[in-house]
């Protein structure tokens, strides 16, 4: 009986506020907008009684998807979120793979400090991070001022407001995500295993690609998994770093709901987005599952 | 792994570290730069600290935001180490796949989707959006972090301990009070410090889901961080940053100080075995 409960509790609190919500974002995608208060014309009510959901239910329709995928803003959108998403993430694990490596590497004893430095900024403002791009990316910032001052540049380069500081922001906001599963998976590695391949003959580059690499790729899909899926709904970082011709899906979902007060639009484009997302969210769950069952 | 360490893993620690902790470093100097523009160095200077404090409603703002991550935190704790417990102890049940995948999700999904939803819900049951609405909001996003952090635990002790209680006459009530949450504590408290600081910075589920009555902090540094950068809006990214540095340094002593203490009892109890 308490087994029940304590089942029921975060079961029941998490159907109400996790996944009933994403059935009504999808009623409310197929209402038609209003200027009202809520801004849209509900579908069906239930104290109209049946009758009336049936006729309701009769005009549901698609038209917000057929207006999303006529208007380029968003075909584009959703592209470019992926797009960006992937660069990004290839360039987190391009940096952090040596880190992680260097840090499974480390002597015993500093690990568990190296570990909590990484894990310190993640703890520390996501929008604060962000924002300190800003003072160092921009025209008159520090890393123009810098390098005006070697003159390694004679004009300010244009940085913020473009898609490269999109890249920045992705990846120094979400390097500690892609950092943590590969030093995870790279700390396993039994070290004889290295050992043996260099007692084999086996040059160090070489043994890192025959063992090292193929034993470290649980963490490599752990880790892109973590970068990529959030990435592509991204909201702040294309917001405050990217300029007009940096287009992100989260930012136009942001913008619709804001700006235009369009909520059925607004709720189309994120049940799109969820549909794009749905296949990495439940591969890396999958992925999740089998690492915990192999831990067992 | 731990085999030679080279210059090359000196270099890239280095570099990493660097790349991670640069950009926050320099916007803390800024923050005591006597002079209003970013790139040049007026001197040493407290005014902005001090300027802080004059204004209302930046206090106001983090007021509200402490309360909410206080509320949501707590929350999201319970919660999320009941639902740990689940995932970990509870075997098979039917749903069980649907409630692990509602674990997971929230991790990974975008924050304008689940800001988006939760506000659609809170519109369609007429609840009055504000302080309450973001309490609820983030709870529900934090419990899955703060799931995932005791689910970690939770796995790796003995659970030979737990059955031995029960063999003893313990109620499974009684054992997790006496027994699992002693043994989970250090998870239980980085769970919710963890659940604290992501409510504490989150602006985008804040954004939908609050009303006109509650501006969180995040809310507030948002809007003036779109006007351009301030030495004010570094000051007060400092201390947020000063904050939650010493918060984390705390729990992990404190992980550090409990784990050294049960190693000790563990000694000592196989020592009084033989």
């Amino acid at each position: 009986m308490r087994k029940w409960m304590v089942i029921a509790a975060p079961y029941v609190w998490l159907l109400l506020f996790f996944l009933i919500p994403f059935f009504i974002v999808f009623k409310i995608s197929l209402s038609e907008s209003e200027i009202s208060i809520p801004p849209y014309t509900p579908v069906f009510s239930l104290s109209e009684g049946w009758e009336s959901i049936r006729t309701k239910l009769g005009e549901l329709d698609f038209e917000k998807y057929a207006f999303i995928f006529s208007d380029e803003l968003y075909t584009s959108s959703y592209w470019s979120s992926l797009k960006i998403a992937a660069v990004a993430t290839f360039l987190t694990l391009l940096i952090a793979y040596p880190l992680a490596y260097g840090m499974a590497r480390a002597p015993k004893e500093w690990q568990p400090t190296l570990m909590m430095f990484v894990i310190l900024p993640f703890w520390t403002s996501f929008l604060i991070r962000v924002y300190a791009w800003i003072g160092i990316l921009k025209n008159e910032g520090l890393l123009n001022a810098f390098l005006l001052h070697i003159g390694a540049i004679s004009e300010p380069l244009q940085i913020m407001n473009t898609t490269t500081a999109v890249y920045i922001g992705i990846v120094y906001s979400y390097l500690p995500f892609m950092v943590l599963p590969l030093y995870a998976s790279l700390e396993k590695i039994d070290g004889r295993l290295l050992e043996a391949a260099e007692d084999l003959g086996s040059p160090p580059w070489k043994a890192f690609w025959q063992v090292t690499f193929p034993l470290s790729i649980p963490g490599i899909v752990a880790g892109c998994f973590l970068v990529f899926i959030p990435a592509t709904g991204e909201f702040v970082i294309p917001d405050l770093l990217g300029g007009s011709e940096t287009l992100m899906i989260g930012k136009t979902l942001w913008s619709e709901f804001f700006n235009n007060r369009d909520w059925p639009v607004a709720s189309a484009v994120a049940v799109l987005l969820l549909l794009v997302l749905i296949v990495p969210i439940v591969a890396f769950q999958w992925a999740q599952q089998r690492a915990r069952e192999a831990g067992r | 792994m731990n085999s030679r360490f080279t210059w090359f893993n000196v270099t890239a620690i280095v570099l990493g570290f660097a790349f991670l902790y640069i950009p926050i470093l320099i916007l803390v100097i800024y923050s005591f730069n006597e002079s209003k523009l970013v790139t040049v160095w007026g001197g040493f200077s407290t005014k902005w600290y001090a300027g802080l404090l004059e204004n209302e409603q930046l206090m106001d703002a983090a007021w509200i935001t402490l309360q909410v991550a206080f509320i949501s935190a707590t929350i999201a704790t319970v919660l999320g180490t009941m639902a740990a417990l689940v995932l970990v102890r509870m075997g098979r049940f039917p749903g069980r796949t649907l409630f692990s995948g509602m674990i997971f999700a929230p991790l990974v999904m975008p924050e304008v989707i689940t800001g988006l939803s939760l506000l659609l819900l809170f519109v369609a049951i007429n609840f009055d959006r504000g302080f309450w609405t973001i309490v609820l909001a983030h709870a529900t996003f934090t419990m899955c972090f703060a799931a995932v952090v005791v689910q970690a635990r939770l796995t790796d002790f003995d659970s030979r301990v737990e059955e031995a209680a029960m063999d003893l006459g313990a109620s499974p009530v009684g054992t997790f009070f006496q027994v699992t949450l002693p043994i989970i504590a250090p998870s239980v408290i980085s769970a919710w410090l963890l659940a604290f600081t992501l409510s504490l910075d989150d602006l985008v589920i804040a954004s939908f889901t609050t009303g006109p009555s509650a501006t969180t902090l995040p809310m507030k540094i948002y809007s003036q961080v779109r006007l351009g950068v301030t030495p004010e809006i570094n000051a007060i990214s400092t201390i947020m940053i000063a904050v939650v540095t010493v918060g984390v340094l705390i729990a992990s002593y404190m992980t550090k100080m409990q784990s050294a203490r049960m190693e000790r009892d563990r000694r000592a109890a196989d020592a009084a075995a033989n």
